[in-house]
């Protein structure tokens, strides 16, 4: 195990942006830095670190401290170096006998009202005002406060009513008052860092408190969101994770990538032996910048969670209970399986899932698994119902499937257009970046069915909030299209110059129909014409605009289509090629991206190359050794078809769980049932494996090495930080699996990579866009973006800079074609489903992590008018129908959702959101369509039939035979 | 799932594609429709295409219809 401390220093206050540079000297050094600059930053450049406490470099300067004092040449008094700017010449002393005066009696009235137990204080060694003590050589306090925060009862035994007890409802850190010191750093992490504004200071002088918004809140009821900003900034046992409480400070540290979701955050997780004492965001991270969400920075306690699963189980019948056996025996049965269902149906007869939350290097293995000893093309990923439109729409338009941009990019956007993506619960810190930016004056669209917390949050409102009817998305973005053509909004020169005028000719002329006009299509959409009109205008003229975008654009039946409509639009404004624009994807899970990268799709080999190249399969079949078939293989929901049929029969499912994740469970249900070998590689008995065969323990980002790759493209690394609890990383299973299989064949296990860096070379060997990339590559660059080769050895922040990967960027015409999923008198509502910020996806992990204090259960959002007319009070059981099938769950009366409009998330198995969801699908790549359902509500008494049957089946499944 | 639902789905989806290519100029939209299928539908599904098509394509739109000739019949299963 490698050690990775690399020294994060704090430079006190955040770093200027000038490229005007300053030259001054510090103590008779002379420095040079950008104008803007404080002149306790200027010190720190040359390691001169000055005093302080109320400053830290994540927030700006707040000067109330006054411990970090200098001298200037010239000046009067003794200035604080955080509030004072650099100036060209000065002359600074931050050390001589009246400074150290000054802040040994600031430190001795700091002191004087802080309880003296630091031996037994859980900061103890990790404590700013500990340090300060030390360093301003504070030897005795020479007065006794009278008045204190921190005695529960005053010297005459009477109640304090300056205390105030502990905190401690959040569950994953405390807040002591007795030991602040009012520095107001978590106040200012919670507003400029994360940007949620739930911390204020109430009070004045002596009175002064940290508060959790009203009296009455606690951390847990407030609007606090748990990211832990304000945990980082506090410099003392104030604000402090709980683990580090329980364990005590961990005594090294290891970068690493957060596993949950697509913005891909750096954390440092810092250890104690193998324990994970806390994860901490990594300064150095390029996606996130020194923040983080309650996900990755609370919630890994999953990885040593009861539940987990450490030993290989196999069974003959899905009705038999589980038995444990060794790797050799668990890998002995399903080769055996796997090679009969070959020999009996066919080579086709058998696939494999990969999984956006494993590594490249891992989901590489799968699909080599397929392609290789299977000799075929059956391979998928769930990013099928994701964004499988994404690569579709934008591959076509400009290319490659690629978001344009890198997350630094939002800094220098105007206007942001905001599409079925509700980012401060599904890409939390890529919406605290994108909220810093909106407070700064940029401008923001929101086009969603529902009333997300975006759209009007502390000091943010959208400009436009156009709250279309689920299933119109391509109504609306060709009106804007319309708008921008007819008002001549359009960027002619760029278009020229970077598209195909007369592509673009063909293409105005279809928007500028009247029919795809605003006032046309309101009707429909439920938008009003007006508003839509000035939103088009406002992205079109306001500067940069850029485009982000979610899974409540790709998950229609026309996903596909509104992915092009959304190029047409940046390529027609000219807003693609630089910072500040772009069409970006935010993707879903962790490795979406990398999972798409490498050939995970049944019609692509690694690089998205399809496999009717004969040259890229030439490639891949001199490395591998085998032939490629060139017949595009099954996507999931054709397995399933295929397996109710009785043509498919075996499958390898790695870290997925398509029960739950898919749409129109009874579906998967059957399909699954319909197969004779199901093999789930996970960490928990997922719903899936309630049909599998052949579980196989899965290890979790912190036992294994490989890489994962962001929405950005951004290659960051996974490190191992503790063996794994199931004795095998998983890419070490996939090539057990491999190899048994082989041998089984007779060909004979060959498969011998023993460490993931030597998957990730052949990757490089392989796929042009990784042509540069390599761990020693990593090592040295921290992360890189793809494409990374000879023209790119540092990667590629952005693309199309110079012209479109596909040469000129193609228009293509859209054209509305309404769901056949369509409300009627049985089913008059629409259902659209979305996603909360403290659980992630079908939720197998956060459930099983004190995340569960926000989210206990899935809700239905409904309006006030719908549920009055059905009796339906906040709170009641109601039922859920749809023609797919019903499920209840409670009610959550809000206008946050349009009248006619319902929501619900799918966090929950107990739920069973999907059992509601139909088989709809993305005419382009059948990614399903779960933004759309027409559903009744009602009120109910419990769970429903489907319910309680799945719950027993469950229970009957996920028995375990009793060792002998 | 019985044959005819699964007939069903795949007429339904060669439906879906037709949609969208008809708003593109025809031989375009013909030959992309064709390309499409040839490039993602996996050989199973193609040839229940062709056992519909074979029977003279009902339920197809006309431009599926058109473009079944450029649509690869696989050999085997
Ligand atoms: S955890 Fe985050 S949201 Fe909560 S108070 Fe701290 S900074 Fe604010
Ligand atoms: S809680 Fe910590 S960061 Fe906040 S004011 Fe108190 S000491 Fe400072
Ligand atoms: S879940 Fe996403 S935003 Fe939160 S820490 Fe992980 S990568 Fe960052
Ligand atoms: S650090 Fe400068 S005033 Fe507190």
């Amino acid at each position: 195990m490698k050690d990775f401390i690399i020294p994060d220093r704090d430079y006190g206050t955040p770093a200027a942006k000038s490229k005007q540079m300053v030259t001054l000297t510090i103590d008779g050094f002379d420095v040079t830095v950008p104008e803007g600059t404080s002149i306790m930053r200027a010190a720190a450049e040359i390691g001169i670190s000055v005093p302080k406490l109320c400053a830290t470099d994540s927030v700006d300067a707040f000067g109330s401290c006054r411990l970090c004092l200098v001298e200037i040449e010239g000046r009067n008094g003794t200035p604080a170096s955080c509030t004072t700017p650099v100036a060209a010449g000065l002359k600074v002393t931050t050390q001589n006998t009246k400074l150290k005066q000054l802040r040994r009696g600031v430190m001795e009235l700091y002191i004087s009202d802080h309880p003296l137990d630091c031996l037994t204080c859980s900061a103890n060694g990790d404590c700013e005002l500990q340090d300060m003590a030390g360093a301003v050589g504070l030897r005795d306090v020479r007065y006794e406060a009278v008045q204190t925060h921190f005695r529960a009862k005053n010297t005459s035994g009477q109640v304090n009513p300056q205390y105030i007890p502990r905190d401690d409802s959040n569950p994953y850190f405390s807040y002591d008052p007795q030991k602040c010191i009012v520095c107001s750093r978590c106040v200012r992490a919670c507003e400029e860092v994360q940007g949620t504004f739930a911390l204020t200071i109430e009070g004045r002088g002596f009175d002064s408190r940290v508060s959790f918004g009203a009296k009455t809140d606690t951390a847990l009821t407030s609007d606090c969101v748990s990211c832990g900003a304000c945990v980082a900034a506090c410099p003392t046992a104030t604000l402090q994770e709980k683990s580090i409480i329980e364990i005590g400070t961990p005594e090294r540290s290891v970068i690493t990538t957060c596993a949950y979701c697509g913005v891909g955050c750096s954390f440092k997780a810092e250890m104690r032996g193998d324990e994970l004492v806390r994860m901490v965001p990594y300064k150095h991270g390029k996606a996130n910048r020194g923040h983080s969400c309650v996900k990755g920075r609370f919630a890994y306690g999953y990885a040593s969670h009861q539940d987990r699963i450490l030993n290989p189980m196999i069974r003959e019948n899905i009705s038999d209970p589980w038995r444990e056996v060794s790797w050799a025996e668990a890998m002995e049965f399903t080769a055996v399986r796997m090679k009969g269902i070959i020999d009996t149906h066919g080579r086709h007869s058998v696939g494999v899932i990969t999984s956006s939350r494993c590594t490249n290097e891992e989901a590489y293995l799968v699909q080599k698994l397929t392609r290789a000893v299977f000799m075929n093309n059956n391979t998928d990923t769930c990013a099928r119902v994701c964004h499988s439109p994404t690569g579709y729409g934008l591959g076509q338009t400009l290319g490659t499937s690629a978001g344009t941009q890198d997350f630094d990019s939002v800094e220098k956007t105007d206007v942001v257009i905001l599409i079925g993506a509700n980012p401060t619960d599904g890409h939390p810190v890529f919406a605290s970046r994108l909220k810093k930016r909106l407070r700064a004056g940029a401008k923001l669209i929101v086009i969603d069915p529902r009333r997300t917390d975006i759209v009007q949050s502390p000091h943010i409102k959208a400009s436009h909030h156009l709250a279309l009817t689920p299933g119109t998305n391509v109504a609306v973005v060709t009106a804007l299209a319309n708008v921008i053509v007819t008002e001549g909004l359009f960027d002619e020169a760029f278009i020229r110059e970077r598209c195909d005028w007369d592509e673009f000719q063909d293409y105005a002329e279809f928007a500028a129909r009247p029919e795809n006009s605003p006032e046309a299509t309101a009707l429909l959409t439920g938008v009003s014409a007006e508003e839509l009109r000035a939103a088009a205008r406002l992205y079109a003229k306001g500067g940069n605009g850029a485009i982000y975008y979610g899974l409540g654009v790709t998950e229609h039946s026309q996903g596909s289509t509104t992915v092009i409509g959304i190029a047409n639009l940046a390529m027609m404004t000219g807003n693609i090629g630089r910072a500040g624009v772009g069409v970006n994807p935010l993707r879903g899970q962790n490795n979406v991206q990398g999972s798409c990268d490498m050939g995970s799709f049944p019609h692509e080999l690694p690089g998205y190359r399809h496999v009717k190249g004969e040259g890229v399969r030439e490639i891949f079949q001199k490395v591998w050794g085998v032939q490629i078939d060139d017949e595009p293989g099954l996507r999931i929901p054709n397995m399933l078809d295929a397996a109710m049929e009785g043509t498919f029969k075996g499958l390898y499912c790695q870290g997925e769980d398509i029960l739950q994740s898919d749409p129109d469970t009874k579906h998967v249900a059957a399909g699954l049932a319909a197969m004779d070998c199901v093999i789930v590689h996970d960490l928990f008995l997922n719903e899936t494996a309630n049909y599998a065969h052949v579980f196989l323990p899965g290890s979790t980002f912190l036992e294994k090495d490989g890489t994962f790759t962001n929405a950005e493209r951004r290659i960051n690394r996974v490190r191992k930080v503790m063996a794994p609890r199931n004795g095998y990383a998983d890419w070490e299973i996939t090539q057990m699996l491999a190899n048994a299989i082989l041998k089984e064949s007779a060909i004979g296990a060959n498969w011998g990579y023993t460490h993931p860096s030597q998957i990730m070379d052949e990757i490089a060997m392989t796929t042009p866009s990784f042509a540069g990339v390599s761990y020693e590559r990593l090592e040295e660059l921290g992360s890189v973006q793809w494409p990374c080769n000879e023209k790119a050895p540092e990667g590629t922040p952005m693309m199309h800079v110079d012209g479109f990967v596909r040469g000129k960027g193609k228009f293509i015409n859209t054209e509305y074609v309404a769901t056949d999923e369509r409300t009627g008198p049985r089913f008059p509502l629409l259902l659209t489903t979305g996603r909360i910020l403290s659980q992630y996806n079908v939720g197998a992990q956060t459930r099983r992590t004190a995340n569960v204090a926000w989210h206990t259960e899935d809700l239905l959002e409904i309006h006030p008018h719908d549920a009055e007319v059905r009796g339906i009070k906040d709170g009641n059981y109601v039922r859920l129908a749809s023609r797919s099938g019903e499920t209840s769950l409670r009610a959550n009366v809000t206008d946050r959702v349009n009248p006619g409009v319902v929501y619900t998330t799918f966090h929950h198995p107990d739920t069973q959101a999907n059992v509601i969801t139909t088989d709809y699908s993305d005419w382009a790549t059948n990614c399903p369509e779960y933004k759309v359902t027409a559903v009744q509500v009602g009120l109910s008494n419990g769970p429903s039939e489907w319910q309680q049957d799945y719950a027993a089946q469950a229970a009957q499944s996920r028995r375990i035979a009793a060792a002998e | 799932m019985s044959p005819e639902t699964m007939h069903a789905k795949l007429i339904y989806q060669a439906n879906q594609i037709a949609k969208f290519m008809e708003s593109k100029p025809h031989a375009e939209g013909v030959a992309l429709l064709a390309s499409h299928i040839n490039d993602f539908w996996e050989p199973r599904m193609r040839l229940k295409l062709f056992a519909v098509l074979d029977e003279g394509g009902a339920g197809l739109r006309p431009l599926v219809l058109e473009a079944a000739n450029k649509i690869k019949r696989p050999v085997s299963a």
